[in-house]
């Protein structure tokens, strides 16, 4: 990764270094990092000094920074590294989480950005420790990134990591009354918790017609289950019922 | 009932007249029906390439009457299941086959199709024929297209085969309506027995 560009704090906000320009630093091979250790990204820095003990730790993995936020203050870190001139982090790559194998390190669920203007990757991490008093609930990054929300919801389907404050949260992978759990958390069992006869025959006895028609995309049966706006949006010119 | 003429050649030998008109409107129907197959494929994963290579003039199913493929269920005669089919997918292949007009048959394509393959996993149906009737196996992973076109060639042996008499050949399976099963639950669970290693990966995991 290259934090090329930050190295001036001072620099205009709408600068952009492309390495085809006169005079441009080439942005750094991504071999030979060291595995740990290595540039932090200085918008760690910037957070440090903005948000002081929000800021748990940080760490440098084959050049990636990664930061450990606070659970409540994630959206507010979020929302600030998105509109800030000297942050603009303006592309959310991916939503995600993580379970370890020892049941004794916390869950982790994982931002990661990228600032287009500068170059430059950071990694949010918030733990939800599992001491039983800790909800599974991060606050939804939506309102800032509108491309979270498959992603948060994703993230819903496998972890069952629920995103306060996102629209529209319900499972995307898996069917929708699919009773088995969250199938990536480390205590599912690969092959499921019902025996392969009630899987199939739970699977059987749902109706793919029940929530879209024959006709392409128009809602069906399901519509009074649908949230408000879609109904809203749904509900005018197109076709909603057989 | 006198074996059909599978000779192809059309005699006629007024001394055997006897039981000779049922025999050889079995031979006649069933000739035309194995030789106008046309497939519904339902491709869900790398089989289908091979069906796709299957279908394309190198290999060129049209040789065996498959000319067109029938992308509607109510035009085909024989489903083609090429990969592996998720729960998710389960109601949809049972619906598409449902939708098929007799008479009708099915081909399970690949290791995935035929017993869920390596995926013995939580979403995968191990093998399509605890949804639907399947005919023929074809095994492989994907299959070449030859091994596809003689999974073809044993179906149409087997549809030569077929009497009109015989009226549960066309006896369309109606699931149970609480489990939504035509097979026994404890069936389905012994056909879908893990192999080798994966019986380390039980579902008592904590």
């Amino acid at each position: 990764m290259s934090h090329a560009s930050s190295k001036d704090p001072g620099a205009p906000a709408f600068a952009i270094v492309h390495t085809g320009q006169p005079g441009a630093p080439a942005p750094k091979s991504p071999r030979n990092l060291p595995h740990r250790g290595g540039e932090v990204n200085p918008s760690v820095e910037a957070l440090r000094a903005r948000f002081g003990a929000a800021i748990a730790r940080h760490e440098v993995v084959w050049g990636d920074t990664t930061v450990y936020v606070a659970r409540e203050r994630v959206a507010e870190i979020a929302q600030w590294l998105h509109d800030d001139p000297t942050q603009r982090y303006d592309y959310l790559v991916d939503v995600t989480a993580v379970e370890y194998r020892d049941g004794v390190r916390p869950m982790e669920v994982v931002w990661h950005l990228r600032s287009l203007a500068y170059r430059r990757f950071l990694r949010l991490k918030v733990e939800l420790p599992a001491d039983g008093v800790t909800p599974l609930e991060v606050p939804s990054v939506w309102g800032i990134w509108k491309g979270a929300d498959w992603l948060e919801r994703e993230c819903f389907d496998m972890f069952g990591i629920r995103f306060a404050g996102h629209p529209d949260l319900r499972r995307i992978l898996l069917w929708e009354d699919y009773k088995e759990g969250h199938p990536l958390r480390k205590d599912f069992p690969l092959r499921g918790r019902f025996s392969r006869a009630e899987q199939l025959s739970n699977a059987l006895a749902a109706d793919p017609e029940a929530r879209y028609s024959m006709e392409e995309l128009s809602v069906a049966d399901a519509f009074a289950s649908l949230p408000e706006d879609m109904r809203k949006r749904l509900g005018g010119g197109e076709r909603v019922g057989e | 009932m006198a074996q059909p003429d599978r000779s192809g050649a059309v005699s006629y030998n007024p001394v055997s007249q006897e039981g000779w008109i049922t025999t050889r409107l079995d031979f006649l129907v069933n000739w035309g029906r194995a030789n106008s197959l046309w497939p519904m494929p339902f491709g869900t994963a790398c089989c289908a390439i091979e069906f796709m290579a299957s279908a394309a003039s190198h290999f060129d199913l049209a040789r065996f009457g498959m000319e067109r493929m029938a992308f509607s269920p109510r035009q085909s005669d024989v489903l083609i299941c090429a990969g592996r089919v998720p729960f998710k997918l389960a109601p949809v292949l049972r619906r598409i086959y449902q939708q098929m007009h007799q008479p009708k048959w099915v081909i399970s394509m690949g290791a995935c199709a035929s017993s869920g393959g390596m995926f013995d996993s939580y979403a995968v149906v191990q093998g399509i024929d605890t949804i639907i009737p399947v005919d023929v196996y074809v095994p492989g992973c994907p299959p070449r297209p030859e091994g596809l076109i003689h999974g073809i060639m044993m179906l149409q042996q087997k549809i030569m085969e077929e009497r009109m008499s015989d009226e549960a050949l066309r006896d369309e399976m109606v699931p149970d309506p609480t489990s939504q099963l035509y097979i026994p639950p404890s069936r389905i669970d012994e056909l879908s027995e893990p192999f080798g290693n994966s019986v380390h990966q039980t579902r008592s995991a904590p």
